[in-house]
């Protein structure tokens, strides 16, 4: 069974949470007792229809706002495969969390409210995608059934955002466009009847229909070395085993290979999963590898083919996300977490502020606030072994965190 | 450069081939579950970025599944962090027999703290009446003990498609000084980066299986062929109904009220939790393959027979507040 995970962005009552909602319904997915939880409440508040959204709205808070305050994980599948989506909450001060479910999404669905057309919103959410390099985006104009399902509507809004998709950085986004009606289930699993002007699929046929080949980016194998095993025992005295996932591309036995940051060079040994013995890791499988050399390796560094190596250096350029209340700010104490490595990081220059709006750039900035996304030049403590952003999304991003509150307070997405 | 794809990992849940153990003699590739894959990196990451980690262990087929995932990241070497049980005093007899044998084989050191001891000491008070329970007073008997050993991490078999509230949970999930969680204010979570730094007091839980599903647990156990306690199948069992759900009728635990009458079903329970507040489903699932098809076609969610979450929409996401697992 195939794995998609997918990201939703919309506005506060675009209908998000009806739409997901309607796909569990739809689908089969939502199981007895969690229906009638949701019959139960629905009819207490008076609605005269079921409120999908008590399904995904999990806090308290959410549930009296009628709002949704957090990523929530929401998981459903079809016979062909699981699904899991990542519903983040569309506010103007909740950027981040549209951040954090795009950088693990393959698939994204951006919500435009009918009545309302392409808003400056959905300037960010594309915006975002696009900066996530999100490889396949749904646009789906949302609350057709209260434009009576107007093709002129639909056509408009669509040309309103293939305005702004001109202005997109990353060209190799596939882009699709779907009216529904979440409420009614109008194209969403279902296909519609009041809608013959449209020939396309309905958003689960779109779904299911994603060939994985087209929505990950893959690039060139990277083995950031998580923990070494050194079992010690009688069977396995001189054993020693350098733990990790592969991303990018795939290991074989046999590859010559070079340590970062030593640059001794080796070549691949053993490749375990567990007790069993493989000739090829594939990209993001957590393997464990051995060496034909004894090699000093610890946690941190890099494992790469001996051909192929990534930028060595103790300084970057990047885009960055702050997520953090407190601001970023050139005096700053910053980690960076880069893959399983951490440095000590200082910021050497904002660039320019970046309007994820597409409304421009702005100079002379002299801190960055929550949601802010900016240009920005890094030095660090130690070299880091990375790729741009653009050709590797792992090795190309980086975390940072304040070491004050130790808590993650923006992303980065190495130039 | 040009990768073909179907190899990928993060393209299936299981794989299609089960091989048998030796070198180089089955599969080119290892197993093609996405959702392993990402569990061992989890559990590495916890052994790799926190002093003293430990595996929360209640004998149920999640922690079960994190035994065997944390063999796997580890092997050839022992898993590198002792196992804890936080015991109830009302688990199934069976789950413990399960639990010492378990503990054995692995050669891991367990750690059992109880219940009874916190309600000895003064520290909970023991809930009366037909709901009495002790599956909130584990709260304290845990956070003593994380206190007490000192642990910065505990891992746990938590999944985000068992309720709502832990939908919203983390992989890394920082709980203070006091164990509370501020569902609020989460750190983010970035691709695969996991922020494990703390301070001093805080620690932090960690589930490596967020994203399985009920079925992806049952299909992983199919697969690997792993033991599991014989009451998650279909047994004879005395008990009775209350709430439209069914009760073991089999323990003083359980409070039965006299006009609620007793009868022999054939049941399975789906979880094992404390045994006052999980109720068993009527099933004739005596194998692990039956189970699996039986949850493929199931209407119920899993917690429906958990009436700890019944008490109110809310009622997990309280419980987390307060430090519960």
């Amino acid at each position: 069974m195939e794995v998609l995970k997918i990201a939703t962005a919309g506005s506060v009552d675009d209908g998000k949470s009806t739409l997901i909602g309607r796909l569990l319904y739809d689908t089969k997915s939502m199981t007895d007792d969690k229906l009638e939880a949701i019959e139960r409440t629905s009819k207490q508040k008076g609605y005269d229809y079921l409120d999908f959204s008590l399904a995904t709205d999990g806090l308290v808070a959410e549930r009296e706002q009628g709002i949704t305050i957090d990523v929530a994980h929401i998981y459903f599948s079809t016979p062909s495969k699981s699904y899991i989506i990542a519903d983040t909450p569309g506010h103007v001060e909740y950027t981040r969390n549209m951040v954090t479910g795009a950088s693990t999404s393959q698939a994204s669905i951006i919500l435009i409210d009918a009545r309302k057309g392409v808003i400056e919103q959905t300037h960010r959410h594309f915006f975002i995608n696009n900066l996530l390099r999100v490889k396949d985006v749904i646009v789906a104009i949302n609350k057709m059934d209260l434009v009576d399902f107007s093709e002129e509507t639909y056509n408009n809004i669509k040309a309103d955002f293939e305005e702004l998709m001109k202005k997109r950085d990353y060209q190799d986004q596939n882009i699709t466009f779907i009216p529904v009606s979440a409420l009614k289930g109008d194209n969403v699993v279902n296909p519609s009847e009041n809608t013959p002007w449209y020939k396309g699929q309905t958003l689960l046929e779109h779904l299911e229909e994603l060939d994985q080949k087209d929505i990950y980016n893959t690039g060139t194998p990277r083995f950031p070395v998580q923990y070494v095993i050194r079992p010690k025992t009688d069977d396995f005295h001189d054993f020693r085993g350098f733990a990790g996932k592969v991303y990018g591309g795939e290991l074989n036995v046999g590859d010559e290979v070079v340590v970062l940051p030593s640059m001794t060079r080796s070549k691949i040994k053993d490749i375990y999963f567990y007790n069993e013995q493989y000739r090829t890791a594939p990209r993001r499988s957590s393997v464990t590898i051995t060496l034909e050399d004894e090699v000093n390796v610890s946690r941190g560094d890099m494992l790469v083919k001996a051909d192929d190596l990534p930028t060595i250096d103790k300084q970057l350029t990047a885009t960055i996300s702050w997520m953090d209340s407190d601001n970023f700010t050139p005096g700053g104490k910053y980690l960076l977490q880069h893959g399983v490595n951490k440095v000590l990081a200082k910021v050497d220059a904002i660039e320019h502020k970046i309007h994820p709006d597409y409304s421009g750039i702005e100079e002379n900035v002299a801190s960055l606030k929550m949601n802010d996304i900016a240009k920005v030049h890094l030095r660090l403590n130690k070299p880091i072994f990375y790729d741009r952003f653009k050709d590797h999304r792992t090795n190309g991003s980086f975390i940072i965190i304040d070491s004050r509150t130790n808590t993650t307070a923006g992303v980065g997405f190495i130039e | 450069m040009v990768i073909d794809n179907k190899n990928d990992i993060a393209l299936s849940t299981l794989a299609e081939e089960i091989k048998k153990p030796g070198t180089l003699n089955g599969a080119e590739r290892p197993s093609a579950n996405a959702l392993e894959h990402e569990a061992i990196y989890i559990i590495r990451e916890v052994a790799a970025q926190f002093e003293k980690p430990v595996l929360l262990f209640s004998g149920g087929k999640d922690s079960i599944t994190l035994v065997r995932l944390a063999q796997k990241a580890f092997w050839p070497a022992k898993i590198p962090f002792p196992l804890m049980h936080i015991d109830t005093g009302h688990n199934f007899p069976e789950t413990i027999e399960f639990r010492d044998k378990l503990v054995e084989e692995l050669g891991v050191e367990l750690i059992v703290r109880n219940v009874q001891d916190s309600i000895d000491e003064g520290k909970v008070v023991e809930e009366t009446g037909k709901y009495a329970s002790r599956n909130m007073l584990q709260t304290t008997t845990l956070l003593d003990a994380i206190e007490e050993f000192k642990f910065d991490a505990c891992i746990g078999g938590a999944r985000r498609d068992e309720e709502k509230a832990r939908a919203k949970e983390r992989i890394f999930s920082v709980r203070d000084d006091f164990g509370q969680w501020d569902e609020k204010n989460q750190r983010p979570e970035l691709f695969d980066m996991l922020n494990g730094e703390i301070e001093i007091g805080q620690n932090v839980r960690v589930f490596p299986i967020s994203n399985w599903t009920e079925l992806d647990v049952w299909s992983y156990i199919q697969k690997e062929s792993i033991e599991i306690p014989s009451i998650y199948f279909a047994h004879k069992r005395n008990t009775f109904l209350r709430d439209g759900l069914i009760w073991s009728a089999e323990d003083d635990v359980v409070f039965r009220a006299d006009d609620e009458q007793v009868e022999e079903r054939m049941v399975r329970f789906r979880t094992v939790g404390d045994m006052s507040c999980t109720a068993a489903v009527e099933s004739h699932a005596d194998t692990i393959d039956k189970v699996v098809s039986e949850i493929r076609d199931s209407r119920i969610s899993e917690r429906g027979a958990r009436i700890d979450d019944k008490r109110s929409e809310a009622a997990m996401e309280k419980r987390k507040q307060q430090g519960y697992f």
